[in-house]
This record gives C-alpha cells, structure tokens and sequence, in this order.
C-alpha cells in the first residue's frame, strides 16, 4: 500500500502527525511519499517501521533522528543533524548535506550523492551486529569522524569542485577532506580517496595503505552507491587510504592513580 | 629520585588484644591493605593502601580496628597544605590528571548553614503535620499560563479543563534521585534506587549509561539521560522512560566530558550503554549538535517529536557564573525542567582540579535562576530541581524557599546505600559495592536492604519536611515555593543576602 502527503503549507509537527498517523493505520505500508517539503524539521523521527519514505523538496534539521528502521530517500539536499542518533534503517540523499551527519548513529547507512559539511560522523559507534555506514560521494569538511568509536565512512571524492563552499573549506591542496579527521577517533574507519596530509588528520589516527578485504569493502560500498546514484560514476576500489585509530583508549594513560 | 612521600593519608590502628586474627578486615579490603602472616598468627597492615572507607572498621567482629587520619608528618605550613604537597609527588611521578570521586570537598562557604528558616507564632497557627493534611506531592513539568475550566450546568456539574496540560512528573515528595549510570554504580546500588523510586513513588535517573535490561521493569519511575555521547539512547529507551533529561553538565565537573576506562566497560555495562566491550566510553565535551540555545531548542524538540509529546523532557546543567541566562534560554527553549547542579554535586570520577574549582554552589545559582525566570515572567514554564549536595531535609525546604520544585539527591543516597565518602570512586575497588563492577564487590549490597535503607531516607526526610511546613503554618510545598519570606541570613554580607533575596536575621517582615 502506497500513501502519499503533501507537506505544502504545513508545520513540522503537523506534518510529522501525518505521517505517523498514517503509520498508525497501516503499521508497515510499502511506500510513504512526501511532496513539496521545505524546510520541516524531524521528519522520521523516532520511527520504528519497515516502511519506504520517499521525500521531494529540501527537508529540514535533524530528519531522521532516533530513526530505527525506515528506507528514506530524499531528492534533493539535506539539513543539518541527519541520521542524529540513528540506529537501524537508511537514508539516500540525492544533492549535499549539512552539518553533523549523522551524528552519534549506532547503525543503518547513510549515502549521499555529493558533499557533506563539518561535523559529519562525529562519535559513530557500533555495537554487537550494527554496523552503521556512511558513504559519501563527494567531499567532507572539518571534523570529519570525530570521536569515532566505530562503524564505518567512506569518502569518494566525486564531483571535485562543484561546490565552491567545499572549496573554501577545504583549501587548495586538492585534498577532499577538510582539517581534524578523526580527532579523537578510538573505534571504527575511515576511508578516504587519495591520502590527507599529515597535519590533517587527529593525532589519535593513523593513515594507511588499504588491503585486499578492504577493497572488497569498498566495491560492495561503491556498487551500492551506484546503484542509489547512476552507473556513470567510475567504479574504483584503489587509490584508497584508510585511517584507524592507533588505540581503543585514547585516553588510557591520562590520568594519575 | 623517588619521591614517594612518607607520609600516609590515613593509619590502620589495630588493638592486637582484641584482634582475632580471623581475617574479615583482609577479606573485605580491596586495596590490599591487610596481610596476614601465618607464623606468627598476626595481621600487619599497610598504611599506604588505605583509603579511609572505614569498611574494615566496620566488620571488625571484636572492634579491633580503627582507622584514624594521619597526622602529617610535614612542618607546618599554612600555605602548602599537605594536601598540596603530595599532589605534587603524586604527579611528579605519573605526570597524569589527578582524579576524585563525590563532591568538592574545600571549605567554600555553605549557605545551607547561613540560613534560617522561620516558623509561626500567635499571629499564625502553626500546624501538626500528625493530625492534619500535609500537602508535600510535586509536580514537574511546564505550567499553563492560563487555567480555566469549563463545568457542565446539567445534573452532573462535571468539570472538564479548558486547556491540555503539559505532561508532569508525579512526585510523593520534592526528592528525586540524581543521575548516576550504570558503570559509574554498580547494578546493586541502579536497582536500590529504582526500587526505592518505585516504592516511594518518586524516580531515580539512569545517567548516561543507559538502562540496564533487568531495570526496563521500573522504566516508569525512570528519568533517562541524553548526553553527548548517546550511550544507550535509542528510541526504546525514550519511550519506555517517564521523562527525559538532556545532560548538558555536571556540578562536580562543568564544561568536561567523561571518560569511563575499557576496564569498568564489561559485558552488562558494554549491553546497556549499546557500545563495544573493551573501549573507552568516552562522552564529549559538547554535545557536537549542539552550539546554541537554538540548537538545544532543536534536541528538546527532537526528542518531544520522538516521544509524541506525552513526556516532560528536561537539561540539566551545571550551576556556573552565568547560569541565570543560561537557564532563562532553557526554559525559553521548551524544557519542561531544568536542573540545576552545583558546585559540590558529586561524580564517580572528575579531574580534582576541576571538582574544586568550577562553578558556583547550588544556593546561589538556585536563587538567581529563579529570580531571573520570574523577572521574566517565565517561572511556570518549566520546573527548577536543584541538585549539588543536599545534606538533610533542612536543606531541602531552604531549596525550596529559595525557589526549588524538587531536589535531586545523589551523594546522600549512597551514602544511605552504606557509602563512606572515601572519594575513590574512580578506582572501581569500592569496598561497599557501590562504585564498582567487581561481582566480588558488588555482592555486598543486597539491592532488599539497600531499597529499605533509601525508603527509610525518604520516609524520614519527608516527615521533617512536614514538620518543618507545619510549624510555618504551610500545609502545602506549593505555598512555600519560592517563599524567601520564610529565610533569614545569618553571618553573611549584603552582597549574598542580596543574589539569596533574603533578609538578615533579626530582620522583620
């Protein structure tokens, strides 16, 4: 069963009480799809269900958060505080999105299309099966993983140079990624399309080369996001580096006992 | 060179004609204190170890035992205390922060003890709580500007309220437990409190270590934490709660995250936190979504959305130089409840540097956030709990005077639970199995006794509470609520009688 809600006019809360209204009717309908949204915060929030939401139109902060299990694809740019807190589900997003992807996401996936900004990932974490996974097509700004205590991004650096806003945070040095990766980082990787130089990175991380089953990784990752965005991306698995965290207690050796 | 320093902070004093030899002071000291030499049927004692927890004292069959503080050894010296100076070794040899555990401990002025509270003579009766209603029941949670009821004229003269009201926390009493999580306190001392909680009809507070499976049972009685590092939030953990608290700070360790060490993360502590055996379970500073009141705004919302609207949701902060703003921008930003934790709130580990000087104490960040709310005309809104060490129901009906809905007490429930105020909660070794995820240790409270013994606090502490509103003539908290008529100053200066907004003793109406 298919639904579809026009978010025209509307506020977040009482668009947000469509939706689960139409999911207290129907606890696992196929296919829920949003028109015309702009700007409404929250969207997703909280919701537990199997269920398909498709959004047109610019959703607003935090859409997604506490999410534990639906499939949201959005055509067109996110906001800040997608996937926040996440744990089970996914969300595609067609364009860019803001600040704090993903923030605190403890599992389900996150792919975007183009590029993200500062924030992304910050304090990820896994926890017995869950897994989350963050894979974006293009660039990412200061910050990137920060606190990290697991799970898994993927940065793949397409679409160079569409955004002059990439550009001004990241530099001229080429390099996709802004400043502080993974500061703080105890748990999880990161995988990123060329190297990042040294005095980027937090010194909590290491850089290096990837491996066979890192590569099998990557292709399983790349494939999807092909799958989400359109064959014509070009399907690499090398010029990869990964960071990991040089240990799980970063902090260990702190403190006087 | 080692500089380890002679002197020792406490001395094992053992009477060799009572001691039996029989071995309970070494059993049930995890520091390695005690040895016993088979030889010669004797127990030597290793002053070094000891960290005044007093439990060997405790158990001594024969009341052999007495553990006294050590008289220092240093030459006096009213400036480098010996406190100073063996800091100073102790991080001379590690190079490490130096860590504690409860609440600051330095002789800053307690206004508790500066204040009086008044009681009815002739012009008002006074009243006896024994023979009469008391009223002591609280609610948190915002309150309608406007209420207004409609009552049907038929035969029934039913009556409906005009308005919907927020939800509110129903409390027995104006006393709440304060967060400490699972992992910081053992499973014992989380399932004394909620049961307490449960039986007295009030709630205790996860923390952010989220809610151990074998608790789901008392989630109505359970305020849930959100703290940065989201450790056991997911949406299960919201909805089953009563109300949710968004932790912004701690009194004992304002502006710090928490780093609670790979060891102290085991099995059940790694399933209720949702996070990796083994690994630190490091909390952020920040909440990285969070740089703004308008970003608080956006959490507060998130988590309302989540919840549909059916829980108070709360931010607890810290008691610093600037918490009236701070609170004013909470409440405007939709909380139900601020919390409010001063400077000798506890913790179960803290940098002592930042424990002993950050912050401000609760009486003072208690009257000034009220003051400013009701300046603001914003005092309903959301409901003010004070925490940071409340010693005694005393000081309870002086929070309240000064503007307090509730309390929150931490530090006082473990020590009902058998603490002993050593401050080593850090190192997980707590002999009265509280702070400590040792099965060795935690055996030792038994959560049956520990739930009475937090019941008995409760029921006392609240008795007192009426007495003392009775002799005021109050027969409802609600009257003495914000009631600085009833306090009087003593030995203070005008400037803290003024930010208390309370008179001098000897002062009349």
């Amino acid at each position: 069963m298919s639904y579809c809600i026009s978010a025209k006019g509307l506020n977040y809360r009482d668009l947000n009480q469509k939706i689960k209204v139409v999911l207290a009717k129907n606890p696992n309908p196929a296919m829920l799809t949003i028109k015309d949204v702009c700007g409404q915060k929250y969207i997703g929030d909280g919701i537990q269900a199997d269920i398909q939401i498709q959004i047109y139109g610019v959703p607003g902060n935090d859409l997604g958060a506490f999410m534990d299990g639906p499939h949201i694809e959005v055509f067109d740019n996110v906001q800040d505080g997608t996937g926040n807190t996440m744990n089970e589900g996914s969300i595609i997003i067609h364009g860019n999105a803001g600040d704090i992807l993903g923030y605190s996401m403890r599992g389900g996936e996150i792919f975007v299309e183009k590029s993200v900004g500062y924030r992304s990932g910050i304090h990820m974490k896994s926890y017995g099966k869950k897994v989350p996974v963050m894979v974006i097509g293009g660039e990412a700004g200061n910050f990137l993983g920060e606190y990290m205590a697991g799970g898994m991004i993927i940065l793949l650096g397409l679409h160079k140079k569409e955004s002059r806003q990439a550009e001004m945070t990241l530099g001229c040095d080429g390099e996709i990624v802004g400043n502080y990766v993974g500061t703080g980082m105890h748990g999880g990787i990161i995988y990123i399309r060329g190297r990042v130089s040294d005095y980027k990175l937090g010194k909590e991380v290491k850089q290096m080369a990837v491996d066979a089953q890192d590569k099998k990784i990557l292709r399983t990752y790349i494939q999807k996001y092909q799958k989400y965005f359109g064959k014509s991306q070009p399907l690499k698995t090398d010029g990869f580096t990964k960071l990991i965290p040089f240990s799980h207690r970063p902090y260990g050796k702190l403190y006087a006992y | 060179m080692a500089l380890k320093p002679r002197q020792t902070d406490f001395e094992v004093v053992r009477d060799q004609d009572k001691c039996i030899s029989c071995q309970v002071c070494l059993r049930q000291c995890s520091n390695d204190v005690h040895e016993y030499d088979s030889d010669q049927d004797i127990i030597y004692s290793d002053n070094s170890q000891c960290v005044g927890c007093h439990r060997c004292e405790s158990l001594c069959p024969t009341g052999a035992m007495k553990i006294k503080q050590s008289e220092s050894e240093f030459r006096q010296n009213f400036n480098w205390s010996p406190a100073h100076i063996k800091n100073i070794y102790k991080q001379a040899d590690s190079g490490g922060v130096l860590l504690t555990g409860m609440g600051a401990d330095r002789p800053y002025p307690i206004y508790w003890d500066h204040i009086l509270f008044n009681a009815a003579q002739v012009t008002n009766p006074s009243i006896d709580p024994l023979r009469e209603p008391m009223e002591i029941k609280t609610f948190i949670g915002n309150k309608s500007d406007v209420v207004g009821v409609d009552i049907d004229q038929g035969e029934t003269f039913n009556m409906k309220l005009k308005q919907d009201i927020s939800p509110q926390l129903v409390l027995s009493t104006p006393i709440l437990f304060s967060a400490m999580s699972f992992g910081s306190i053992s499973f014992n001392a989380c399932a004394s409190l909620a049961r307490a909680a449960r039986q007295f009809g009030t709630f205790y507070n996860t923390g952010e270590g989220g809610m151990h499976k074998d608790l789901e049972i008392y989630a109505s009685n359970t305020i849930v934490q959100v703290a940065s590092g989201r450790f056991g939030v997911d949406i299960d953990y919201l909805k089953r709660a009563a109300a949710i608290e968004i932790k912004i700070g701690q009194g004992a360790k304002p502006g710090i995250g928490g780093h609670l060490p790979a060891e102290k993360v085991t099995e059940e502590v790694s399933n209720a936190r949702m996070i990796p055996q083994g690994t630190d379970a490091i909390s952020p500073a920040p909440h990285h979504d969070i740089y703004s009141i308008e970003d608080l705004m956006q959490l507060i919302y998130a988590l309302k959305e989540a919840t549909d609207y059916q829980k108070p949701v709360g931010v607890k902060v810290s008691a610093v130089h600037n918490v009236a703003p701070i609170a004013s921008g909470i409440v405007r930003a939709g909380a139900d409840f601020v919390t409010i934790d001063g400077l000798r709130g506890g913790t179960g580990a803290a940098p002592q540097a930042i424990r002993d000087n950050i912050g401000i104490p609760i009486e003072l960040a208690l009257a000034s956030v009220d003051t400013r709310l009701r300046e603001e005309g914003i005092r309903h809104k959301a409901s003010v709990i004070a925490a940071g060490s409340i010693r005694s129901s005393a000081d309870i009906v002086k929070a309240i005077a000064l503007g307090a809905d509730a309390v929150y007490i931490g530090s006082a429930a473990l020590l009902a639970l058998g603490c002993n105020l050593c401050q080593k909660c850090y190192t997980g070794k707590c002999n009265w199995g509280i702070a400590t995820q040792d099965p060795y240790l935690t055996k030792r409270l038994n959560p049956n006794i520990g739930t009475r013994r937090l019941e008995n606090l409760l029921r006392g502490w609240s008795l007192e509470i009426k007495e003392m509103l009775g002799g005021a003539g109050i027969n409802a908290i609600e009257s003495l609520r914000g009631n600085r008529e009833h306090l009087r100053g003593i030995g203070i200066g005008e400037k803290e009688l003024a930010v208390l907004g309370i008179k001098h003793a000897g002062e009349a109406w």
